[in-house]
């Protein structure tokens, strides 16, 4: 009982102490806030949208094969299928449509695809959040096209699309074949790339080498390639956001040092005071403990919480142009909340701890030496 | 009773800076009195003041303290005939919490903090409940004329105010030895006169007290009982025992 009544006394003077420094320890708390602020948002981005390109490609094919003309991306005869079906270990091959479309009056890209299961039919089209945002349309309205001759075309929206992610469904438009082909003029024997099953996972690099083989024009694709893409690109944008960040984390571990390392004069004195009325050591470093968990701990929280909100409500407006890339992610999506517990503690770790044990290690210093000053303060 | 024996007091020692303050003093203080160190500045005093209060440790010598909450030797094991000046620092914690109470030449008081908190401070590690240990603190302040001004923040309180509250400050473990150090130096006369009264019915509530002053009004004062001289960090011979 009374050792809690003493952590009580020991929490309540802490406190008071930390109110009595308001200014010191306010612009402490703002500048620590920014800093954990700042690191957690390059922290949440890069993770949730890894996140995000591995759902993206969870129900992706093994390989997907593209043709290549004069190094760029070209329609892929429908009968290369044929050939690489024989391939040992193929289980399927299918041919995919899809394709980009800019629409003028909303000024917004699209993604149209073809699924292999179109249940709505010729003449209609199931779009995503973004689409439906941006076109501010709803199921029953009409969304006009060009097509590739230049004729106006409309389509019903018979669904809107709803999707773990959002960067799957955002700018995404399903079609019939036939609607697509129509649109884009695209001939009944070509399609935009192949998707292979494969049995055996391992067996991916044997294959793909083998079409190559075969199909000198083409460009086989494996998942795990564009995982890693994806990995490098944001890692790499990641990165370069921490270099830029590192003078601020820098200039932030100095002048955290500084205030609690340096204890000011009045700090010292009144820590004799404490020592001389009858506290004991152990005292003076629990109520530093405390004022170091306080502001470390507040700070830490603040700005989790709002780099979870920067993150996933405000789709990151603050480093959009470094992590996204200009050009890499053009339709407005937010982005899934993902959090990974482990960076959250590295954080903790590398924040919270180092800065209470830098309150401590000073007021133990002040602490074990005789309160005789006090006397002649 | 408080016991010196041949007690030196080095600072800065094999630096070269190295100053002796205090040139092995040997001297007794009489439990349940008043006795007051005297002298000019640098004489020794204030480190005299902080030796015996546990607040320093000699250079050399023993220090012996023989109160009335000792005299039970299985309640401090390692406390044996009163000697103080090898032990752990925590037994000196322990000490200076339970049997001293101390009032500061500048009253030492943590601003921010109400004249009530302030009180309340020393007795926070004992973890006493909060009630009982606010209600001393309002007696006590009660006691010195001052709890109109309880929830006053320190830094308001004028320097008789301060005083009163210092003092109850270093009543509120109920200490058997009182040190003050200069105690009057920044009072005028009337509160100097004030706070030797005060000083007199703590000699009569059984209280040992040890002060250090310059002052006339403290060292001549009627209620001390002996008058330690110092000077150039010695006692001055003779001794002085003064009657009341």
């Amino acid at each position: 009982m009374r050792w809690f009544a003493k952590q009580r006394y020991v929490i309540d003077f802490t406190l008071s102490s930390l109110l009595r420094r308001k200014g010191k320890n306010t612009a402490l708390v703002l500048v620590y806030t920014l800093v954990v602020f700042m690191l957690a948002s390059t922290m949440f981005f890069t993770y949730a949208i890894k996140k995000e390109a591995v759902i993206v490609l969870d129900n992706a094919p093994d390989i997907v094969v593209q043709r290549l003309v004069a190094g760029r991306h070209d329609l892929i005869p429908i009968s290369y299928g044929d050939r690489i079906q024989k391939i040992k270990g193929v289980n399927s091959v299918k041919p995919k449509l899809w394709g980009y479309y800019f629409d003028s009056i909303f000024g917004a890209n699209y993604t149209l695809i073809v699924p292999e299961d179109f249940p709505h039919g010729r003449g209609n089209i199931a779009i995503g959040y973004g689409v439906a945002k941006v076109s501010t349309s709803q199921v029953d309205y009409i969304l006009p096209f060009w097509d590739h001759k230049g004729s106006m075309t409309s389509f019903t929206i018979k669904e809107i699309l709803s999707s773990e992610s959002e960067l799957v469904s955002s700018d995404l438009i399903l079609i019939s074949e036939d609607d697509f082909r129509m649109l884009f003029g695209i001939p009944m024997e070509y399609a935009t790339n192949l998707a292979l099953k494969v049995r055996n996972k391992k067996e991916l690099p044997v294959i793909a080498a083998k079409i190559k083989k075969i199909f000198p024009d083409t460009r086989p694709i494996i998942k795990d390639e564009l995982l890693r893409t994806y990995d490098s690109v944001f890692n790499w944008r990641s990165g370069l956001l921490l270099i830029i960040l590192s003078s601020a984390v820098l200039a932030f571990i100095i002048f955290a040092w500084d205030k609690a390392s340096g204890l000011s004069a009045e700090e010292r004195k009144e820590i004799g005071i404490l020592k001389a009325i009858g506290w004991e050591t152990s005292d003076v470093i629990l109520m530093k403990f405390w004022e170091g968990t306080v502001i470390s701990l507040t700070s830490f929280l603040a700005g989790l919480l709002l780099a979870y909100g920067h993150v996933f409500f405000s789709s990151s407006i603050l480093f959009e142009p470094v992590l996204k890339g200009w050009a890499v992610i053009y339709p407005k999506f937010r982005l899934v909340p993902f959090i990974d517990p482990y960076q959250i503690a590295i954080l903790f770790f590398l924040s919270v701890v180092p800065y209470t044990v830098a309150t401590i290690v000073p007021s133990w210093r002040a602490a074990t030496v005789d309160p005789d000053s006090v006397m002649r303060t | 009773m408080i016991e010196l024996d041949n007690i030196k007091k080095v600072f800065n020692l094999g630096k070269p800076n190295e100053f002796t303050a205090i040139h092995g003093i040997t001297l007794e203080i009489p439990a349940k009195s008043v006795t007051v160190l005297q002298g000019p500045s640098g004489s020794g005093k204030t480190t005299l003041l902080s030796l015996i209060g546990c607040m320093a440790r000699p250079t050399a010598g023993r220090i012996k303290l023989k109160l009335a909450r000792h005299h039970d030797s299985s309640a401090n094991p390692g406390f044996p005939g009163g000697e103080i000046t090898s032990l752990p620092e925590r037994f000196l914690t322990e000490i200076r919490r339970n049997d001293f109470g101390f009032i500061f030449q500048h009253y030492n008081l943590i601003k921010g903090l109400t004249a009530l908190e302030n009180v309340m401070l020393p007795a926070y590690p004992e973890g006493e409940p909060h009630g009982e240990l606010q209600q001393r603190a309002i007696a006590l302040l009660d006691l010195f004329n001052i709890v109109d001004k309880a929830d006053a923040r320190v830094e308001y309180l004028s320097g008789g105010e301060s005083q009163r509250v210092s003092i109850a400050r270093a009543l509120i473990n109920n200490p058997s030895v009182i040190i003050a150090d200069e105690p009057t130096a920044h009072l005028d006369t009337g509160l100097s006169l004030e706070f030797m009264e005060i000083l007199q019915n703590l000699r009569n509530q059984g209280k040992t007290v040890v002060v250090a002053s310059h002052d006339p009004i403290v060292y001549e004062n009627k209620i001390v009982d002996t008058v330690i001289a110092l000077r150039d960090g010695r006692v001055e011979p003779p001794l002085t025992h003064m009657e009341h």
